[in-house]
């Protein structure tokens, strides 16, 4: 034998043994405490990061012995959610604590990646803080909570009061309907060339963004026909509602009222709203959140002093102005513990950290949040915060959660899709909303969809 | 998942013409003959340096295509789902009723042609030849820049072309200069411009491979045919072209293999967009199995980007076996 058979041998042993040594001991020290949460591709913004900094500190301060390691996964939000989820799957990889959005919590409860928080919540005093529509959004269908929220936040209109000035539209621009919306816009368009009348998200690359600040403030101002019926626990299929909120979209592209299609399809597009259209005066209007002031806050990715007398605020009216005359959607994060975490309580205590009444005002006024414990509501610090925190707070009375069921994440995509096709004109609004349905017949099955046109 | 599936038949692939060229031939007879003496202990022996080799191969190579095979035939979800179970067939005739899978499998084949069987395979073949011809430093300066381009990970390349490509990207601002219309190249013609990279990206390792082809044909061969008073083009059809033919079939082999599963590329331009006027199978697969978490249905995708890759190399090896 050659003298190299024993050296290739040792190497693949050695190869060998390490290789089943990293698969095997990531779950293993008892007293560190694993937490992961999205870091945003800005690298600008490490909000989240500065904050858990803080935490990490306090906790390893009141638990000796015991280690608090962040798992920060970089990525878009789409991204996030996919890469969480293949963590959550095997006891290996899995994080102990996770930040969950509210929309993915029932499938990724039915997919058994979360563990029900009951026991821990049962002798937890600071539970009754909690806004009671908050609590229901972490509720699995098996009536378990899973997730202790920190924040939610509600959605409406921004707008430049310069170029309204510019374009004679008044300072207290107050919508009543969607044609009051586009009338302004078509305004802009004509007395303010080169700048973007109106953005609406859309289509497949701003991800949940398009569905939720999109397409579903305009859907759920129709009146007509919901998402998801709850009363027959059936999805709503071929509904006029879907179409005129389609049709909304099409006609903001189809006339130029949005900004260029190749722009507003562009990944980083609600990056772009916030710290480069919205500031520079390129955009006079944004269908956009309540968080859009913490960009632009001393320390925020693009400071903008001027942003507080400069920027308008308007609830979005439904669509013919028929009562309550405003629409919201509401979201939400969530702090939760891995199924498949071996470490249960030291993360519970971790989350007791988090929501220390300071703690969680901190984190709330950091990250523009709107409160969701009556103890951060009342706080001063809170409610000086950021022009229009009260602005925000008072749409939750308008405000709509999503069906937060199992498939929705699969019904939202769908929504993307057919918003894409009208927007860039590869089908009309009829073809968009067909496939549509088709689209949910496959996702819910026959018997989970009922088709709204031809009941009535 | 398209990269492990890739892999084995790239790996393969390599095999084939270097056992069978003229080089691993040799090699073969020589070590025969002085194999013969050795008793059969000795020749089993021989084996056992690449044993662990053939283990690991098979535990992290075979093993996770036989997981996807596995998975391909379940309904499993990456979330929303307690359980996944057997569905047989249902996610391939599910593909083949979509839409978006049969377009995608166009786009795919639209795209392999254009920019590796034409683009990277017929201009790496002409800068082989012209560099032959070029004096040192040109072939010096121009192998430097095509290989520069190919030694570049894949996502950089995809966000440099990016910035190329994009409305306010270099070549609009060149097209400004020559006052030409600038075009929005990755909105209106994406599946052109994903193409483009993928020959920019590309083409180098036809020009190597190519190189080292036009460097083996013998000197006289070429000689002979000019003082029979072939033209150019002639030489190039009747000599040069079939004294080659086996690189060109290994080349378009690894070539198609290589663009068939080009993702970070394609996702770092344009995601597949807009709408899905650039979703070649590897995106759709990706957008089905992570974004809509539809994670068997993926896998199933994949298996049939694997037998379109099959398809091909069945169809090169014929080409190669044809000469010998």
């Amino acid at each position: 034998m050659r003298p190299t058979a024993p050296v290739l041998l040792s190497v693949a042993a050695l190869a060998a043994a390490s290789l089943t040594a990293c698969g095997g001991g990531s779950g293993g020290d008892p007293d560190t405490v694993k937490i992961a949460y999205q870091r945003t591709t800005d690298n600008k913004t490490r909000i989240m990061d500065d904050y858990l900094a803080g935490i990490k500190r306090q906790f390893e301060r009141a638990h000796d012995g015991k280690k608090l390691q962040l798992v920060p996964v970089q990525a878009s939000q789409a991204d996030y959610y996919a890469k969480l989820q293949q963590m959550m799957r095997s006891p290996k990889t899995a994080p102990d604590i996770v930040r969950e959005d509210t929309f993915l919590i029932n499938s990724d409860i039915k997919a058994g990646y979360l563990r029900p928080l009951d026991d821990k919540l049962a002798g937890w005093k600071d539970w009754s803080r909690f806004a009671p529509a908050a609590k229901a959004a972490v509720k699995g269908e098996d009536g378990k909570t899973y997730g202790v929220p920190d924040g939610t936040e509600t959605r409406g209109l921004w707008f430049n009061k310069e170029v309204f000035a510019r374009a004679g539209l008044p300072a207290d621009w107050h919508p009543r309907t969607w044609k009051d919306v586009l009338d302004a816009a078509r305004r802009v368009k004509e007395k303010v060339p080169g700048v973007t009348p109106l953005n609406v998200y859309t289509g497949k690359a701003p991800g949940e963004a398009a569905t939720m600040q999109g397409f579903e403030m305009l859907l759920y101002g129709t009146g007509k026909d919901p998402l998801y019926d709850p009363a027959v626990r059936k999805w709503v299929s071929g509904s006029r509602g879907f179409r005129d909120a389609l049709e909304f979209v099409r006609t903001v592209f189809a006339d130029k009222l949005g900004p260029d299609p190749a722009d507003a399809l562009d990944p980083n597009v609600d990056n772009r709203v916030a710290t480069e259209w919205l500031p520079s005066g390129k955009l006079a209007i944004a269908l956009d959140g309540s968080w859009l002031g913490k960009y632009w806050q001393p320390g925020g990715s693009r400071p903008w002093p001027e942003w507080t007398s400069v920027m308008g605020r308007a609830p979005f009216p439904t669509q013919n102005g028929a009562a309550p005359g405003a629409v919201s959607l509401s979201g939400g994060w969530t702090w939760s513990v891995s199924a498949k975490s071996g470490k249960a309580d030291l993360a519970w205590q971790v989350i007791e950290t988090l929501q220390t009444t300071d703690n969680a005002t901190e984190w709330t006024v950091r990250d523009a949040q709107i409160a969701v414990r009556d103890d951060v509501a009342a706080s001063r610090k809170y409610l000086t915060s950021m022009p229009g925190v009260d602005f925000f707070t008072a749409l939750v009375k308008f405000t709509h959660y999503r069906p937060a069921l199992p498939v929705y994440p699969q019904v939202s995509s769908a929504i993307r899709d057919a918003m894409e096709a009208v927007t860039t004109g590869d089908a009309s609004v009829q073809r968009a909303a067909g496939r549509y349905d088709e689209e949910l017949k496959s996702i819910a099955g026959a018997a989970g969809v009922t088709a709204r046109e031809r009941a009535r | 998942m398209s990269g492990t599936a890739g892999t084995p038949a790239a790996g393969d692939a390599t095999k084939v013409p270097a056992a069978r060229g003229r080089g691993g031939a040799r090699g073969r007879n020589g070590a025969r003959r002085r194999d013969e003496g050795r008793p059969r202990a000795r020749r089993a022996l021989r084996w056992l340096p690449i044993a662990p080799a053939s283990v690991l191969l098979l535990l992290f190579l075979a093993g996770p295509v036989a997981y996807c095979v596995a998975i391909a035939f379940t309904d499993t979800q990456l979330t929303g789902q307690a359980s996944a179970s057997f569905v047989g067939f249902a996610n391939f005739r599910r593909a083949f009723a979509d839409e978006g899978f049969r377009h995608a499998v166009v786009l795919t084949l639209v795209f392999t042609v254009l920019s590796s069987i034409v683009g990277q395979n017929s201009l790496g073949l002409a800068l082989a030849g012209l560099m032959r011809r070029a004096s040192r430093p040109v072939r010096t300066l121009t192998g430097a820049v095509v290989i520069a381009a190919w030694v570049l990970p894949e996502i950089v390349a995809g966000f440099l072309l990016y910035t190329f490509f994009n409305r306010r990207g270099t070549l609009n601002a060149v097209l400004e200069q020559l006052h030409l219309p600038p075009q929005n190249w990755l909105f209106t013609l994406p599946i052109l411009a994903v193409s483009f990279a993928n020959v920019w990206r590309g083409t180098a390792f036809s020009m190597l491979v190519y190189s080292a082809a036009l460097a083996e044909i013998p000197q006289e061969i070429t000689e002979a045919a000019e003082v029979d008073g072939a033209s150019g083009p002639r030489r190039l059809w009747h000599v040069t072209l079939p004294m080659i033919r086996r690189s060109i079939a290994t080349n378009l082999m690894l070539n198609t293999l290589q663009t068939l599963s080009v993702f970070g590329l394609i996702w770092a331009m344009t995601r597949g967009g807009p709408g899905n006027r650039s979703q070649t199978l590897p995106v759709f697969m990706y957008d089905q199995a992570f974004l809509k978490s539809l994670i068997g249905y993926g896998t199933a995708v994949a298996l049939l980007l694997l037998l379109v890759g099959a398809l091909f190399s069945v169809v090169y090896l014929r080409l190669m076996r044809e000469e010998i």
